[in-house]
């Protein structure tokens, strides 16, 4: 009974540690590759490269859902303002929608998904084949030469890649409610003016992205950085990253509406 | 492997959509444009009460969105509500305007209106407009009426 009991706290106390020392861990991960972002910066060729395979490959997928999610949210909340007799604010509800949470957050997401992953798996499989113990041997410092450029393209893609989004996805409710369901196309535009601000709205939502992009980012590094050299370790590191950076995400959009928009209420 | 130029090209392209899609965020879809807070000049009001009337809801003149409110106070010996409007450069308003709070629709937001009387004279950067109207409040109204109609003594309610 006792044994038992002692078995739990210990198994509890080493569980604790364990996510401390990970957490220490993160942290002084996260202040190295933050020291060495200028020189990184500098180097320009190798950030474009990520910049590439992160933020270009993913436009697709960001634009397609942004128009799809735009589509939706202007069929469901025509639905909604008919009963009032005010679909005319649909362009207000939509483009506010998207301005302040769906594009930086929904945008981030899918970048969790479709970049971050694989940036994880590249840098967790460098660890695995030794690639970057072999970095280190010849003096080249690999969180300057992977690690940086890396975490540099998220900060630069998300925030760009949201503003796709809600782009993308006001244009879907434009095609939506004034070409389908046939709301006065000046009145959806000038009241969506009306009623949009560009610094509380759209550079609040622009500053979110960016915040969620450092999230991500690091997120993503570190956890192929410190991922177990083996093909299982790689892949639950894949998995740790869409996890943990979706929920973080989440997490952040919550604390960060509350400082941004409390005032309004 | 993609060659260098190739990868320049499509970051080029993709800096530039996300640009484009920022400008459009703000020309299109917010009012950057139409009046930035910063500018013009200011005029302050004076009001026995304000309704709901928030901080940023439009001044109107003739219904044309002439300003914006930038701040409201109470001032704490009067007990009036001092409200600060930012109006637009290219606008003027005479020294006699009255400045009323009206509502747009039966449920809509609440704004300024200011109606240019007569004068000659424009009123200047921080100058105050004299003559206010303020809020319709539904339950005084409501209560009025009713006082109305009870004084009226009880034969007369049907």
């Amino acid at each position: 009974m006792i044994g038992a009991l002692l078995n739990g706290l210990t198994a509890l106390g080493s569980t604790v540690t364990r996510r401390l020392e990970r957490l220490g861990l993160a942290a002084r991960f996260s202040l190295t590759v933050i020291m060495v972002l200028w020189p990184a910066l500098r180097r320009t060729p190798l950030v474009i490269r990520e910049v590439y395979f992160s933020g270009v490959r993913s436009i697709s997928i960001i634009t397609v859902s942004g128009l799809f999610v735009g589509m939706v949210l202007a069929v469901q909340g025509y639905e909604v303002l008919q009963r009032y007799g005010s679909a005319d604010s649909l362009g207000v509800i939509v483009s506010l929608s998207l301005v302040r949470e769906l594009g930086p957050v929904v945008s981030a997401l899918l970048f969790a998904g479709r970049a971050s992953s694989a940036v994880t798996a590249e840098i967790g499989l460098m660890r695995a084949t030794e690639q970057l113990d072999a970095m280190d041997m010849m003096a080249v410092n690999p969180i300057t030469r992977v690690v940086a450029p890396r975490f540099l393209a998220a900060i630069i893609s998300l925030p760009l890649l949201s503003a796709i989004f809600s782009a993308a996805g006001i244009f879907g409710s434009y095609l939506v409610g004034v070409k389908l369901i046939g709301i006065d196309d000046g009145a959806f535009w000038s009241q969506m003016q009306a009623n949009v601000d560009f610094r509380l709205d759209i550079l609040n939502g622009l500053l979110k992205s960016v915040v969620f992009a450092v999230a991500v980012g690091l997120v993503s590094v570190f956890e192929g950085y410190h991922a177990a050299p083996t093909a299982e370790g790689v892949s639950s590191a894949t998995t740790r990253t869409v996890v943990t950076a979706s929920l973080a995400v989440l997490m952040l959009d919550f604390v960060l509406t509350v400082l941004m928009f409390r005032g309004l209420m | 492997m993609i060659n260098r130029a190739k990868i320049d090209l499509a970051v080029g392209f993709f800096v530039a959509i996300g640009i484009l899609a920022l400008v459009f965020l703000a020309l299109k879809v917010g009012n950057l444009v139409n009046f930035s807070m910063s500018e013009g000049y200011r005029l302050e009001t004076r009001f026995d009460n304000i309704g709901g009337l928030k901080v940023r809801a439009p001044v109107k003149s003739a219904g044309v969105v002439v300003g914006r409110i930038e701040a409201i106070q109470l001032d704490s010996e009067t007990y009036e509500a001092v409200i600060d409007l930012r109006i637009a450069p290219e606008y003027r308003f005479t020294k006699d305007t009255i400045a009323s709070i009206l509502t747009s629709g039966l449920l809509g937001e609440q704004y300024i209106s200011l109606e240019s009387g007569g004068e000659a004279e424009y009123m200047k950067n921080g100058e105050r407009v004299m003559k206010t109207q303020s809020a319709m409040i539904l339950e005084k109204l409501i209560g009025q009426f009713l006082f109305n109609k009870a004084a009226e003594g009880p034969g007369t309610v049907k």
